[in-house]
């Protein structure tokens, strides 16, 4: 029953690091940059949910729609005030600009709502299910983020194959010289992609605070880390990698912590990553990449 | 490519002005007529100096980018601690110049050894993987430190993995790290230490393997098909990055009385890399700057009170952006005009 309820909560917070890689896994195959404040957005969207619900008691998906909402914007902002003029520079230009907007918007949260851990209102009125006399119980958040993460993974990858945006997102993210000269609009759909990471980045943060109900303003860094260690090991540009990844890593660190070592959830974590990328150097899904001359 | 005479008057000037600063600053000691904060922050801006210049002969030298340069620190912190400590308490050695000496040189060779046990599978990687790993190994650094305890006994050392319960002086206490650290470290050390790594790393730069090392950063292929072994000067500029830091943290490590292990994080490691980035990749008089200015700056910024690390955070971008502005890019040039030279070393880089 243990191994059981493990094995949901793993799933369940692999599901959540899934959906914040996605973002990263995106931005990286398009934009080719890490996007270091993307853990951050997670917890601005984390704060806007927070603030519906507590302050204005709005409907919980009214909530969330206004944080995906109010995310998006700030994603596209972020985007083309400090990334887009640096669309020539060197990529450690990019990633210390991004490192500079992680600060910044850790350091405005800390303005804005304070250093104190807010307690994170629990928005679904649904009862914990028990299961075999109550020996293995179930939280409804746990269910509704695999929901969650399911849902979003179809929905993304349908996107991402079948419409006219998706397809030329995988053009940029093949090309982007060649996409440009097929009249793609390169500076949209890397709005677009920054939209949606964004958006993505919220219902994340939501679902992040919902089963770990404690918010400061550096909540989103950490996961932000293993989300993005989750894309690369699932390899990183690979929508179904960052989902793999994503559940693994999430496993991983459940079952770590459960078996091995509470202290050492996170070494082991990471000392995983590190096997699996030397055994394969581009992540489980990545694909190769071969060497021009 | 710079002659060997400007590099040469480069190397020059940077000695001498360092040399003058470190001179004027005793004799300010001396007379007192410096501020507290800042005598203060003199030995740990020493330590982020000589991280600094250790992370730019990864990231602009050699072309790596490391996102876990604080483990290392780490390392040589809290390996130096224990040594001081177990020289103090074991072997009653009172000479507070001697075990600072010892232990910078053990925080220096463990930390040697980790960075080249981590550089054999590692430098495999390329690019953004090789970043991710490095930040996995600095994060499994930081995590392992949380669990270590270390007490010294007469003179045996006993360490405990997650189990505090050891005889003795605790010297390092898990999560709360090292209590009560002997803090023998001095100002004069730290200089020392910063003119050592310059010149090893100059004098590394300009030399026979320096120059595979470049090769090796700016063609990869050209480079191996002129016989030039890769992985041995990448593993090279890895070690010697990793020993410099170590010596840095056990500098650090010995002046602060208090040190929790948490302090090596990736946001330090990030930290670093943004004196590198800064200071200009590549570019070790730069980094010298870049970390004395970017680690006395948020001190100064105090009178913004809550304010400050905003500011610092749109600081950073705006230097970014402006200094990979086109127009910005074109006025500084046309301002130092300085052709040839800086040329060259733009098409360098790119």
């Amino acid at each position: 029953m243990v191994f059981l309820s493990n094995l949901v909560n793993g799933i369940s917070l692999g599901s959540i690091y899934a959906i914040i890689a996605l973002g990263y896994t995106m931005v990286y195959g398009i934009a080719k940059m890490l996007n270091f404040a993307h853990g951050d957005v997670i917890m601005v969207g984390a704060y806007i949910v927070f603030c519906a619900a507590q302050y204005w008691n709005l409907p919980p998906v009214v909530c969330i729609l206004l944080a995906m909402l109010v995310c998006t914007v700030l994603g596209i902002t972020i985007e083309k005030l400090a990334y887009k003029p640096l669309r020539q520079a060197t990529g450690l230009a990019v990633l210390i600009t991004a490192i500079g907007m992680s600060y910044l918007l850790q350091n405005t949260a800390l303005l804005i709502w304070g250093a104190n851990p807010k307690v994170f209102p629990s928005l679904f009125a649904l009862d914990t299910i028990r299961l075999f006399d109550g020996q293995l119980s179930i939280k409804p958040e746990t269910l509704i983020t695999i929901a969650a993460n399911i849902v979003i993974m179809t929905a993304l990858t349908l996107f991402i194959s079948k419409t006219k945006t998706g397809k030329a997102m995988r053009c940029v993210s093949e090309d982007r010289g060649a996409a440009e000269l097929m009249g793609i609009n390169v500076n949209r759909t890397i709005s677009v992609t920054f939209a949606i990471g964004s958006a993505l980045a919220a219902i994340a943060g939501f679902l992040l605070c919902s089963s770990y109900p404690m918010l400061m303003p550096t909540t989103g860094s950490m996961p932000g880390i293993k989300a993005f260690t989750a894309a690369v090991f699932g390899g990183i540009g690979s929508i179904p990698g960052a989902m793999l990844g994503g559940v693994l890593l999430g496993l991983i660190e459940i079952f770590g912590k459960a078996y091995i070592s509470t202290e050492l959830g996170d070494a082991i974590v990471f000392a995983v990553l590190i096997i699996v990328l030397l055994v394969r150097p581009t992540g489980l899904l990545g694909k190769p990449v071969r060497e021009k001359v | 490519m710079k002659t060997k005479k400007s590099r040469l008057i480069t190397q020059v000037v940077t000695y001498g002005i360092l040399i003058l600063l470190f001179v004027i600053l005793t004799i300010m000691i001396n007379n007192k007529s410096i501020s507290r904060t800042l005598k203060g922050q003199l030995i740990p801006i020493c330590s982020w100096v000589v991280m600094a210049v250790s992370l730019n002969l990864v990231v602009g030298i050699s072309g790596e980018l490391s996102l876990g340069h604080a483990g290392f620190m780490g390392i040589g912190a809290f390996t130096g601690i224990i040594v001081s400590g177990w020289l103090l308490n074991g072997f009653q050695m009172e000479d507070p110049t001697l075990r600072l000496v010892l232990a910078i040189l053990a925080g220096g060779i463990i930390a040697g050894i980790a960075g080249a046990l981590i550089g054999i599978p590692v430098l495999r990687l390329r690019g953004d993987y090789l970043a991710i790993v490095t930040l996995a190994f600095g994060e499994i650094i930081k995590n392992v430190m949380n669990c270590v305890y270390v007490s010294v006994d007469g003179q045996t050392l006993n360490w405990g993995f997650l189990d505090g319960n050891l005889p003795g002086t605790l010297l390092l206490n898990g999560p709360m790290g090292a209590v009560k650290v002997k803090t023998i470290a001095t100002f004069t050390a730290g200089f020392i230490l910063v003119m050592f790594s310059l010149i090893v790393v100059l004098n590394l730069i300009n030399s026979r393997s320096g120059r595979a090392i470049m090769a090796a950063r700016d063609n990869r292929i050209a480079a191996e098909s002129m016989g030039i072994n890769i992985t041995k000067y990448k593993m090279m500029a890895f070690v010697t990055a990793s020993v410099l830091a170590g010596m840095a943290g056990a500098l650090y490590g010995l002046s602060m009385a208090t040190l929790l292990p948490t302090k090596f994080s990736f946001n330090e490691s990030i930290n670093v890399l943004v004196f590198v980035v800064l200071g200009g990749i590549g570019n070790i008089p730069g980094s010298i700057v870049s970390a004395t200015a970017l680690t006395i700056l948020p001190e100064k910024l105090r009178f913004l009170q809550n304010y400050r690390m905003l500011a610092y955070a749109i600081l950073l971008i705006l230097v970014m952006l402006l200094s990979n502005n086109p127009m910005v890019k074109m006025l500084v040039r046309r301002i130092f005009h300085r052709r040839g030279d800086d040329e060259s070393g733009e098409e360098m880089r790119a």
